[in-house]
């Protein structure tokens, strides 16, 4: 299953909810003002530990938010990445 | 002349997520031109407004961040930052828009707009405000 969080860490208990249902197999791509919670010193970096974790990268480059600021271990995809893991997927959650 | 007050923005969402950023920005930016005494907060999420290297290019949205650099031009020269809402989403003031004013009254001297504060101080500010328009 791929879970997509769009919303900021600090705005509501989207993230939280979601890595804390998520199963080992499962993915989460971080998109939109989802892709705060992928900064390493943030409060909500340490809810990525152990998961498998991408996060789209036009939505970071317009944020202003580099990849040495993100979490270790994190996969940057483009658009065409995303949609491959949604095809790769056999079901997707939006935690909206 | 009509009186001066005391306005404060105060900005608490993340820049393209919503509309709320941009519409505040404007907002700002009007009712500079009245002359009045404006202040602008950023707070919670609103602290990424002001990130620098913004590139919107690859979401097809306007990138409006180039425009905060413009306050100083409109007298808009008290930012304030609330320090605990950057350290919580792991920024510093490094990470932030370098932002400026030039002081007339010191022969244009170039002056930081942006003043980092705690919660104490920025609600010292707020409470000296005499109206408060949020975002």
């Amino acid at each position: 299953m791929l879970h997509l969080v769009n919303k900021s860490p600090h705005d509501g208990c989207n993230l939280d909810t979601a890595t804390s249902i998520m199963k080992d197999g499962d993915s989460l791509l971080l998109i939109e003002d989802g892709v705060y919670g992928a900064i390493k010193a943030g409060k909500a970096a340490s809810l990525l530990e152990g998961r498998s974790v991408s996060v789209l990268g036009p939505d970071l480059a317009a944020r202003g938010i580099s990849e040495d600021k993100l979490v270790d271990g994190i996969t940057i995809v483009d658009y065409a990445g995303f949609v491959d893991m949604v095809t790769a997927s056999d079901n997707v959650q939006s935690w909206l | 002349m009509p009186e001066t007050k005391k306005l404060m923005y105060i900005n608490r969402k993340a820049p393209y997520g919503t509309i709320y950023a941009w519409e505040s920005l404007e907002v700002v930016l009007i009712g500079a031109a009245f002359e009045q005494d404006v202040s602008v907060a950023f707070m919670d999420d609103g602290v990424y407004q002001l990130t620098k290297g913004q590139d919107t290019t690859g979401i097809g949205m306007k990138n409006f961040s180039p425009t905060y650099s413009a306050l100083g031009d409109y007298e808009v020269n008290k930012i304030y930052v609330d320090k605990e809402s950057l350290e919580e989403r792991g920024l510093t003031l490094d990470d932030l828009q370098h932002l400026v004013w030039e002081d007339e009254d010191e022969d244009y001297a170039e002056k930081d707009s942006i003043r980092l504060v705690s919660r104490a101080e920025l609600s010292e500010v707020l409470a000296d405000q005499d109206v408060l328009f949020n975002f």
